[in-house]
């Protein structure tokens, strides 16, 4: 360790209470949200500024959990969430081993894809196909148009790329055949990439908020971000909760529960965050080599 | 991709794709004669430099910054906190930008109660739409920017440093000389890609930031190609405006690419 000058540890000093800084500005919203999405009536009428709710109140909580518009919506992201990662995975992953094997037109498909990360025509035609394939108001609009992010897909071939190919020669001599291969040598070997991909792929599809908007129009199908956007960005909670007021006597402040509702929504990626922590750096840094 | 061959055609969902007769460079021409282009135009492209200018520096700055604490277990703290925003969606995002900036939120509150001004209608004031838009990507994306930067930093082998103290250079000599240069490569391909996505700025932000009295300074080529398309049903237009958007995009990576390799780089391809 090297000796620090007086100025240098000055600076380090500078330096540690900017980074405190920093980070608690990105945590402060979350404290914030927290401690008013418990706070009473009186407190948050009072507007009295809350980094810690004085009693704890849950109505809000139970206002929303009672909704079955916000549960109906829950489930439908949770379906999304579930099915679209696993085909994500499935045809990332397939489509990648075939992009490792000698096969003809390789370089052409190869192009194709990088071409489509280069250049797309937007999102007319996209959502032109989507219609003509019948596919609108269909949960599978949210899951087929992006099964295959050309950017992973890239990434994962250059790390199939990676597995020495001696592996893959032994199974040839064997007898194996090229499924066999993929499924018993390939896919075990890439178990930490194929989580961190499907963490990522996860992520998105929890998050994704628009496609929700431009191919269904049936409310029951919404997903949750539909649904938080018309609580606390267009501010109509009761509405976007489906009107179950009317059984209760006394409604939550709306505050309390579109704090209550951005938690409740992103409870599920807080939860799995430490996980993502462990994979993210790895799934990064897959992409940073390059091919 | 077949579909881009709407905006050369009359298209009308009645018809179908195949039925709707060919018009040539009809809907093309009619994007340079639309004021409402050019000022759409106007604000992708501030919207994106601006973001360059603020939003990129940051994240280099931050992972300088992070590079400088020695304390291992707090550094992973401090990374992971950084991190975290990354992955909220933009709706949340947004939402937190409302609850904070509306006319009773808490920032406005602050304001009448301890500075006793006026309350700012951050949200309906078409100035004030930019530095929201690049606040938010500041907050959201900079830590997470710092990844690759770290990535780079770690790379950077001890025996520089170490010559450099030898030689008597102070730290912030050793971080001009030494840890500077080694980011360059990572710095010009990050570039590289940005200046590809210039025409983007970010849809969902920018569709849930809009309202009505805000329009006319936040909506860029994406949403105008969702309100023209989608809303009003004019696909053939919006199909020019996004292919046009599209192909300004890759002259501009080709560019930015020839760029690079001109100043020594390795370049994207």
């Amino acid at each position: 360790m090297f000796k620090l000058t007086g100025r240098e540890r000055v600076m380090d000093i500078m330096n540690n209470v900017l980074l405190l800084i920093i980070s608690l500005t990105m945590l402060f919203p979350f404290f914030y949200i927290f401690s008013v999405s418990f706070s009473s009536v009186s407190d948050v009428l009072n507007s009295e500024f809350l980094l810690w709710p004085k009693d704890w109140v849950t109505d809000a909580y139970s206002y929303i959990l009672g909704s079955d518009q916000f549960i109906r919506s829950l489930w439908v992201t949770i379906y999304i969430t579930v099915v679209g990662t696993f085909v994500n995975l499935v045809f990332t992953s397939t489509m990648a081993y075939g992009l490792t094997r000698n096969i003809i037109g390789q370089r052409v498909i190869l192009f194709l894809v990088l071409f489509t990360v280069l250049f797309s025509a937007g999102m007319i035609p996209t959502y032109i196909i989507v219609k003509e394939t019948g596919l609108l108001n269909s949960l599978w609009a949210l899951i087929i148009p992006v099964a295959i992010s050309p950017f992973n897909l890239i990434i994962m071939t250059q790390f199939f790329k990676g597995i020495p190919e001696e592996l893959t020669e032994a199974a040839l001599i064997d007898g194996a055949t090229d499924i066999q291969i993929f499924s018993k040598i390939i896919l075990p070997l890439s178990k930490p990439a194929l989580a961190a991909f499907g963490l990522f792929y996860a992520v998105g599809h929890w998050n994704s908020y628009f496609s929700g908007v431009l191919y269904l129009n049936d409310p029951a199908k919404w997903p949750i971000q539909v649904i938080l956007r018309q609580i606390v960005i267009v501010n109509e909670p009761n509405a976007a909760l489906g009107g179950h007021a009317a059984m209760l006597e006394a409604l939550p402040p709306p505050e309390t529960v579109q704090m209550a509702a951005i938690l409740l929504a992103t409870l599920p990626i807080l939860i799995v965050y430490p996980f993502l922590q462990k994979h993210f750096a790895k799934g990064v840094m897959l992409g940073s080599v390059k091919g | 991709m077949a579909g881009m061959l709407l905006a050369f055609k009359d298209y009308s969902p009645f018809r179908g794709f195949t039925e709707s007769p060919w018009v040539g460079l009809k809907y093309f021409k009619l994007i340079f004669e639309d004021t409402e282009v050019i000022q759409v135009i106007w604000n992708t492209l501030q919207i994106s430099f601006l973001q360059i200018i603020f939003a990129f520096p940051i994240s280099i700055v931050l992972a300088l910054m992070l590079n400088e604490i020695r304390h291992q277990i707090y550094k992973k703290l401090l990374q992971s906190i950084v991190y975290l925003p990354h992955f909220l969606s933009w709706v949340v995002v947004v939402g937190i930008t409302v609850i904070f900036l509306r006319s009773e939120g808490l920032v406005n509150s602050f304001l009448v109660n301890f500075l006793n001004i006026n309350p700012i209608p951050f949200l309906t004031d078409p100035a004030m739409f930019k530095p929201i838009v690049i606040f938010q990507v500041i907050w959201k994306e900079s830590g997470w920017g710092t990844i690759l930067f770290l990535a780079a930093l770690s790379g950077i082998s001890p025996q520089l440093y170490e010559a450099a103290v030898i030689d008597g250079a102070s730290r912030l000599r050793q971080m001009w000389h030494i840890t500077l240069p080694a980011l360059k490569s990572t710095i010009v391909i990050l570039l590289i890609l940005r200046l590809g996505n210039v025409m983007d700025s970010g849809f969902e932000q920018i569709f849930l930031m809009l309202n009505p009295f805000n329009m006319e300074s936040g909506n860029v080529l994406d949403t105008y190609v969702y309100f023209k398309g989608i809303q009003q049903a004019n696909f053939s237009f919006a199909t020019a405006v996004g292919l046009f958007k599209g192909v300004i995009g890759l002259i501009l990576v080709v560019l930015a690419n020839r760029l690079a390799k001109r100043f020594g780089e390795e370049g994207l391809y």
